[in-house]
């Protein structure tokens, strides 16, 4: 019997398709991607059926598992008005360099004695570091001072923001330029926790506060 | 891996000697690879689903709290959150030193599932008039009779009324933030609008503690 002969030809397949795919992929996800930023603890959100889109100027309060308190702020030319208030109240020095990288920051969670060393690290050993969480208790309420003073530092640039507009003939709507509190809750937080940061902010008559809640599907009725 | 020209340019017979072919494929496998690592890059570190925020409005903090009667109470309901349980009752609060004209005030539990014995079903009867209202709404935006804006402003008119249910919600110290999201996520489905998250009274602590025990 005479062997069946394969035709010899190359293994190889046309690759074209699957890189066409491939890139169409990496395109999409490029575009359809936000990022996860390095935020310093990790959070579960719970979830809701709201679907109110996170507004852009935020004063934003992150409460983790053990209740430690973290404090972001967006607009980083507030950020920095905001910082020398601070330490002109607390008499703590920040050059420049820190000034600067304080506009950048993600959220913190230290007390104003350990935030110029806490600036100085690079942003990774940020997350590693083991912050005790912004202090709240009524002898020493940072936290107070500092949602006080990024709500003033926030409302003064949303009004030169309001300004530019109006110049531009825009109609624009005051609300929108001033900061919205928002509260960043772990699930599993005690609701206890939570509630003494709420009750900082109502100390401070900032009583509209807003969940940072995950999307679910609402009931069909 | 990729193609490789097997045949080039040769094999003509006619004697000139034309240059070979250099073959127009080129080995693509780098950039498969690279394709394939961005895309697992961004697979891995791209959330999708944008965080989303739920409001709640506080009460404004009253300086003095003395002279501060708490309102008669008439259409409402009180939920008291603990531990992954929740219980209510409707109405005013009587404690056992001073019953009213149905006794003291029982708990009675809840769960926070859809079904028979669940929370939605109760705000669903308890908010029937404000459902029923914003179904007629929503019939008439539908049938373009009125407008966005107007049908926003009577929505909330209607949910401010007097027959619509009013919720306050109390947390023990057990109680994690996920029930409390979980709770005000219910109201707004049950389309509540005047919700307040108020302080629990030392007696209605023990109660609740007395319940939880007889589980």
């Amino acid at each position: 019997m005479p062997k069946i002969k394969m035709p010899k030809s190359s293994p190889s397949i046309d690759m074209t398709p699957m890189v066409d795919l491939a890139f169409l992929l990496v395109t999409f996800f490029m575009l359809a991607a936000s990022f996860r930023s390095s935020e310093p603890v990790q959070v579960e959100i719970p979830t809701s059926v709201s679907d109110k889109i996170i507004p852009s100027n935020v004063i934003m309060v992150t409460v983790d598992k053990g209740g430690r308190v973290f404090f972001n702020m967006t607009n980083s030319e507030a950020r920095k008005e905001l910082l020398t208030n601070m330490s002109g109240k607390y008499k703590v020095g920040f050059n420049g360099k820190q000034m600067e990288e304080f506009g950048f920051m993600e959220s913190f969670g230290c007390s104003m004695k350990e935030l110029p060393g806490y600036i100085d690290l690079s942003s990774e050993e940020r997350g590693r570091a083991r912050t005790m969480g912004i202090p709240y208790d009524s002898t020493n309420n940072e936290l107070k001072d500092w949602i006080y003073y990024g709500n003033v530092a926030a409302l003064n640039t949303g009004k030169t923001l309001f300004e530019e507009a109006k110049l531009k003939g825009d109609s624009p709507n005051a609300n929108d330029f001033k900061p919205k509190f928002i509260l960043r809750v772990d699930g599993k937080t005690l609701y206890v926790h939570a509630q003494n940061v709420i009750d900082v902010f109502r100390d401070l008559n900032l009583n509209n506060l807003n969940f940072v809640t995950s999307m679910e599907m609402p009931p069909k009725n | 891996m990729a193609e490789i020209a097997e045949s080039g340019g040769g094999g003509h017979g006619k004697g000139k000697k034309r240059a070979k072919k250099g073959s127009t494929r080129v080995d693509m496998t780098p950039m498969v690879d690279l394709a394939f690592l961005l895309l697992t890059f961004f697979v891995l570190t791209s959330t999708f689903s944008k965080p989303k925020v739920m409001s709640l409005v506080y009460p404004a903090k009253v300086e003095d709290q003395t002279d501060v009667d708490s309102p008669e109470i008439n259409n409402a309901i009180t939920f008291l959150l603990s531990e992954d349980k929740v219980f209510y009752y409707a109405g005013q609060y009587y404690p056992k030193s001073s019953p009213g004209p149905k006794g003291p005030t029982e708990l009675k539990e809840v769960n926070f599932g859809p079904g028979e014995d669940g929370i939605r079903q109760l705000l669903a009867e308890g908010n029937k008039s404000v459902l029923m209202g914003k179904k007629e709404l929503q019939k008439k935006l539908d049938n373009k009779q009125i407008q966005d804006s107007v049908y926003v402003n009577m929505l909330t008119d209607l949910k401010k009324k007097k027959e619509a249910l009013k919720v306050l919600i109390k947390t023990d110290d057990k109680a994690t933030c996920k029930n409390f999201i979980d709770l005000i996520d219910e109201l707004k489905i049950a389309e509540i609008g005047v919700v307040a998250p108020v302080e629990i009274m030392a007696s209605e602590l023990d109660l609740l503690k007395e319940k939880l025990k007889n589980k």
